[in-house]
């Protein structure tokens, strides 16, 4: 039987766990997680900022999942060595290790390995000004945004008209400062690049975001780095400014962990790189999630690692030896409450390109902004911010590769409208009132020169009004404007 | 509604076109009024004989029973009885299979019970907010719509229907992600605030294990999927907080998953704590004229009358009483499974029109054309009577009395108006007359009444309690089953203390996304998906016999965007051809803006090279059997003149 050995239990070991026990009842795995307490969803994170889930509903498994699925979980553990040679990990206790030392080598154990899987995951990486981090740990009203223990203690200190500074105006950052202004918090977020989001966004879009997030009460410092912390006071920035700060929230990307890959010499490089197997440089090993690198893929966003996920088990399994990983197109969606944002594709591209079609339109004081970038017909990319019709459909005809329709416009504006109620004068004699019997306007207008004049007369005559009931206004319309005509027509 | 010399008058609801002109199949030069042997004329007992002699030659399960959901209570029962009695074949199911098998399972799992509507139709016009999830009642069932005036409407259809159109909200997601949009709105409604956690933790068990699955559809992940805007499922979860009505209909049921689409549905109604109160609910919208009694009393492969299963001991010793046999076959095949088993030799075919309503309709016609005997009982010559070698003519619905039981499960009396032309003779006489030949005269009655008495003994004690009922108080009041003794009042409102499972609670059934069974890719661009339109009925055996219907709708068409039909050289009003992996339909193109650029509509009416069950998947739900419907993959190709 194989056995396989999961390095982590975050969001892609946990799914690549769910994922091999769909496909093998059978297979052998065993995941090795650092923290205490089952997976969690970390997508979720932000809405627990927002005071919207508790911790409890994120949690991707409850205690009897491994004991009823077969998986021999090992939480509190990490691993303290790969021996590629005899394909075994040592792990370690992570909690109470030097009582538990004590008693001869209890808490290391060695586990054996067909498959090995690094599912790492990513550490936040912190700017580099004075005083954010002390003995190597985060100082006292410095916050990740990164794990449930970072949000209980934001939510702990994020009490209403508390200052807080959230270091990055990126897509994680921006979810955290709109949670944070939603209980009632003072923000400010700062932020290096001169607009917000600045992989995802074009200044234009950037500068709308802001102005749209200043309106819901927070503010921004662009082209800013932090240079010192005061506990307990604020922040100062680079140009000297202070920004008062009970708490401040770190949110400036993350670094792939790659530490044990590197340590087992393995090929790394911004992460651990793999190929479309999902394979590392040994090809028993392979590498999922935000720790991977793998050329088709951004790191952060968790649609990758399902994907790849569900590579790997049908490799794994053998359900599909020939499954290739092959890149993930990110859409990213901001989730925040009051800003409907979606950008996906390449959005740098300017109106004036010769060689694409781009769309733009611009209503800031309504919060409002397109772009919509067109090769070969097809939607390229885009950028759709307080639009939520269009984000939807938009991402649609990208996802799935649907020719744009020939009507541009239409694409920006998201929803095929319903068509205007008409006046019964405007209605073409063929036009059909009552849909439930097939009526139309001619037949009625017939029946009432035939003296059908009220609209039970109609009713008994045509059968119009007798089934749903739903044209009963328009044969009334049509009954009032055949009254009121009936003069002249006389 | 009722016939007055011969004319159709309206009950106190409504009439579509199809009722209206429903009297005139009643003398319509197409009707059937003789048997026919190898297409020859016969009298009845010629055929009878026939027919018994040839079924004497076959072992008893290489004979098949193939019923369907509009005939009515007695005749369904009394067929049930007649494949496992007289036959004593094992493989017996009907087409409401096709139709509300999902909806049963998925209610079934939930609730311990599957009545399709647990609360009267009435109930609705109390509503705040009613979510129409694949229905189409203002083409399906127009007058349906009477009762949901003054109610705010959600529509969930991947095309902007006609129902859709008088929606406050549509949502439109891509054929095929039902699945991930219910569980989306779970995971909204859970974020928004709007579910009701004490009748979660009070009345429901399985909360838990369903939210680990929904947490993974936040809003924004959901809209990728669906194409459902975030923005439109946060609206869509705060109308439905308070006085609401989930309903499902074929467009959510009919795919290979739609048991687990049906149970997400239930979630999200549980999670809101809307079944089992006065003013709330989650109920199935039946198809077919007695979708709901059809699937109560034994023409359904696992099923005994009263709703009972075929593999319980205790249902099947209590109907071997009622029917004073010591045997019963056990459970048989599924519909379509049936009508492609390759080990029959023979099959009886009542009330349907499988050829053209089975999916991948080119290889059930073929399979029917191969066995050693079919046999029809229709009032029409549908297309597969035509291809039968024996038909029987038989009565339809003013012309015979008996019992229906509608969607709120309320049982109705049919009665008869008028004497069926000579020659015809009620499906009761035909399985008497076979059951006769087959040595078991005495167990088959041919009265209605006769037979209702019956199927009240053999309800008796079951889930679908009719014991109480009888025709005279069927004449006085209004009765929902169960009824368990005749002065029992009924139950209009099922689950108001306890749902049916032992321990009271509803179950939250655990259901994930998995997506159509064939996605569409490079050979087959676009998704094609199936329903029905206001003037045809089914399989349109029916309906395309009638004058003014033809007139309104004479062909077979697809609906698809404009720039779909251009990109693929089509025009509107010219002919196509629709193709899939398993066949090619032509139709004429109708280009309607509101089509979804990746999907086209076919109606499913229509008789030779536009049936559009020729391209359906055949893939079926593994818990209800139901096939896969409403989602495949087809390309669109020019029509060549051949000339």
């Amino acid at each position: 039987m194989r056995r396989v050995v999961i390095v982590g239990y975050g969001m892609a070991g946990a799914r690549l766990a769910d994922e091999l026990r769909r496909r093998d009842h059978d297979i052998s795995i065993t995941i090795i997680g650092s923290e205490p307490h089952a997976a969690y969803n970390r997508v979720l994170l932000s809405t627990v900022v927002a005071g919207t889930m508790t911790p409890e509903s994120t949690r991707l498994h409850d205690e009897k999942w491994a004991a009823e699925h077969n998986i021999d979980l090992r939480l509190g553990y990490e691993v303290a060595e790969i021996d590629r040679a005899s394909r075994t990990v040592t792990i370690e206790s992570t909690r109470g290790a030097s009582v538990l030392s004590e008693s001869t080598e209890g808490p290391r154990v060695s586990v054996q390995y067909d498959a090995l899987v690094l599912a790492t995951g990513s550490t936040p990486w912190v700017p580099p000004a004075e005083g954010l981090v002390e003995d190597g740990r985060l100082a006292e009203g410095v916050v990740a945004f990164r794990t449930l223990d970072d949000c209980a203690e934001i939510e702990a200190k994020a009490h209403k008209g508390a200052p807080v500074v959230v270091l990055g105006g990126g897509l994680l950052g921006i979810e955290a400062a709109r949670g944070l202004a939603g209980r009632g918090c003072l923000v400010t977020v700062v932020h290096p690049v001169g607009h917000l989001m600045e992989r995802q966004l074009d200044p234009g879009a950037g500068g709308v975001l802001a102005r749209t997030l200043g309106q819901l009460g927070i503010e921004f410092k662009l082209n800013s780095l932090a240079a010192k912390y005061l506990p307990g006071d604020g922040l100062i920035l680079d140009d000297g400014t202070h920004v008062p700060a009970e708490l401040v929230v770190v949110s400036a990307g993350v670094r792939a962990e790659t530490s044990l890959a590197v340590k087992a010499g393995l090929e790394v490089d911004r992460g651990i790189v793999v190929d479309d197997a999902l394979r590392t440089s040994d090809p028993r090993i392979h590498a999922i999630g935000d720790c991977a690198q793998h050329p088709g893929t951004v790191s952060g966003l968790v649609q990758p690692a399902w994907d790849q996920a569900a590579v790997l088990a049908d490799r794994l399994t053998g359900a599909n030896p020939a499954a290739r990983y092959l890149g993930t197109s990110v859409v990213t969606r901001l989730k925040a409450r009051d800003v409907d944002l979606a950008a996906l594709g390449d959005v740098h591209t300017d109106v004036d390109c010769p060689d694409s079609e781009v769309l733009c339109f611009q209503e800031p004081s309504r919060g409002r902004y397109a772009k919509l970038v067109l090769r070969d017909d097809r939607v390229a990319g885009a950028i759709v911010l307080g639009a939520p019709d269009a984000a939807a459909t938009i991402t649609q005809f990208y996802d799935r590769g649907i020719p744009a329709p020939t009507d541009r416009l239409a694409l920006l504006l998201g929803r095929a409208l319903p068509a205007e109620a008409a006046s019964p004068a405007d209605l073409p004699s063929s036009a059909v009132i009552c849909r439930c019997n097939t009526v139309s306007k001619g037949q009625i207008v017939s029946a009432w020169r035939s003296g059908a004049e009220t609209l039970p007369q109609l009713a008994e005559s045509t059968r119009a009004t007798t089934g749903c009931g739903g044209c009963k206004d328009a044969v009334c319309g049509l009954l009032d404007w055949l009254g009121a005509s009936q003069p002249a027509s006389a | 509604m009722s016939v007055i010399d011969g004319q159709v008058a309206p009950g106190p609801g409504g009439l579509c076109q199809k009722g209206w002109t429903a009297g005139e199949l009643l003398r319509h030069p197409g009707r059937l009024t003789t048997p026919l042997v190898h297409g020859r004329p016969a009298s009845w007992d010629e055929a009878l004989d026939f027919v018994a002699s040839r079924i004497k030659e076959f072992e008893p399960d290489e004979v098949a029973v193939f019923g369907g959901g509009g005939l009515t209570n007695e005749k369904a029962y009394l067929l049930g009885k007649f494949a496992r009695v007289a036959l004593k074949t094992s493989q017996i199911d009907y087409n409401g299979r096709f139709c509300m098998s999902s909806a049963a399972a998925a209610g079934n799992k939930a609730f311990g019970l599957d009545r399709g509507m647990p609360f009267p139709l009435s109930d609705l016009k109390s509503a705040d907010t009613v979510l129409l999830a694949g229905s189409n009642p203002a083409e399906t069932m127009p007058p349906f719509l009477r009762h949901l005036e003054g109610t705010r409407l959600i529509v969930i259809d991947p095309r902007r229907t006609a129902t859709a159109e008088r929606a406050t909200l549509h949502l439109q997601p891509a054929p095929g992600t039902d699945l991930a949009l219910a569980l989306g709105l779970l995971h909204t409604a859970v974020i928004e605030g709007v579910i009701d956690k004490e009748y979660i933790s009070s009345r429901t068990s399985g909360f838990d294990d369903a939210w680990r699955v929904a947490a993974q559809w936040w809003p924004e992940h959901t809209e990728r999927v669906t194409g459902v805007s975030a923005a439109d499922q946060r609206a869509a979860v705060h109308m439905l907080a308070g006085r609401s009505y989930i309903l499902t209909g074929r467009g959510t049921e009919q795919h290979a998953s739609g048991t687990d689409n049906v149970s997400a549905w239930i979630n999200l109604a549980l999670a809101l704590g809307l079944p089992g109160r006065v003013g709330s609910g989650y109920g199935c919208l039946t198809g077919q004229g007695n979708g709901q009694g059809g699937r109560e009393h034994g023409q359904k492969a696992d099923q005994l009358p009263g709703y009972r299963k075929l593999d319980d001991p205790v249902a099947r010793q209590h109907i071997m009483d009622v029917w004073g046999v010591d045997w019963l076959p056990g459970p048989g095949r599924s519909a379509y499974e049936l009508l492609t088993a390759d080990d029959l030799r023979a099959m009886l075919v009542f009330g349907s029109n499988p050829v053209v309503s089975a999916p991948r309709a080119s290889g059930v016609a073929e399979r029917l054309k191969a066995l050693d005997l079919l046999v029809v009982a229709d009032f029409v010559m549908s297309e597969t009577a035509a291809m039968a070698d024996v038909v029987f003519p038989v009565t339809q619905w003013a012309e015979e009395d008996g019992t229906m039981t509608n969607l709120e499960g309320r049982i109705i009396r049919r009665r008869k108006a008028l004497d069926p032309p000579a020659g015809v003779r009620s499906d009761l006489h035909l399985i008497h007359g076979l059951a006769a030949r087959l040595g078991c005269a005495e167990k088959f009655l041919t009265e209605p009444k006769e037979v209702f008495e019956e199927l009240r003994r053999a309800s008796a004690g079951g889930p679908s309690d009719y014991s109480g009922v009888t025709y005279e108080r069927l004449d006085a009041e209004q009765l929902h089953w169960p009824v368990p003794s005749v002065d029992h009042p009924g139950t209009p409102r099922l689950f108001l203390d306890r749902f049916a499972h032992p321990d009271g609670l509803a179950r939250f059934v655990p259901v994930d996304h998995k997506g159509p069974a064939e996605p569409p890719d490079e050979e087959f661009p676009l998704q094609a998906t199936t329903g029905r339109v206001l003037q045809h009925y089914q399989s349109g055996a029916q309906t395309r016999r009638i004058g003014e219907l033809m007139k309104a709708v004479p062909e077979m068409y697809v609906e698809m965007h404009p720039d779909t039909a251009s990109r693929a050289g089509l025009a509107s009003g010219e002919p196509a051809h629709v193709v899939s992996r398993r066949g090619r339909v032509t139709a004429t193109v109708r280009c309607v803006p509101s089509m979804r650029a990746d999907a086209v509509f076919l109606p499913f009416h229509f008789p030779g090279d536009g049936r559009a069950n020729l391209l359906t998947n055949p893939a079926l739900d593994p818990t209800s059997r139901m096939p896969e419907f409403k989602v495949c993959a087809v390309r669109l190709e020019q029509v060549c003149d051949e000339s």
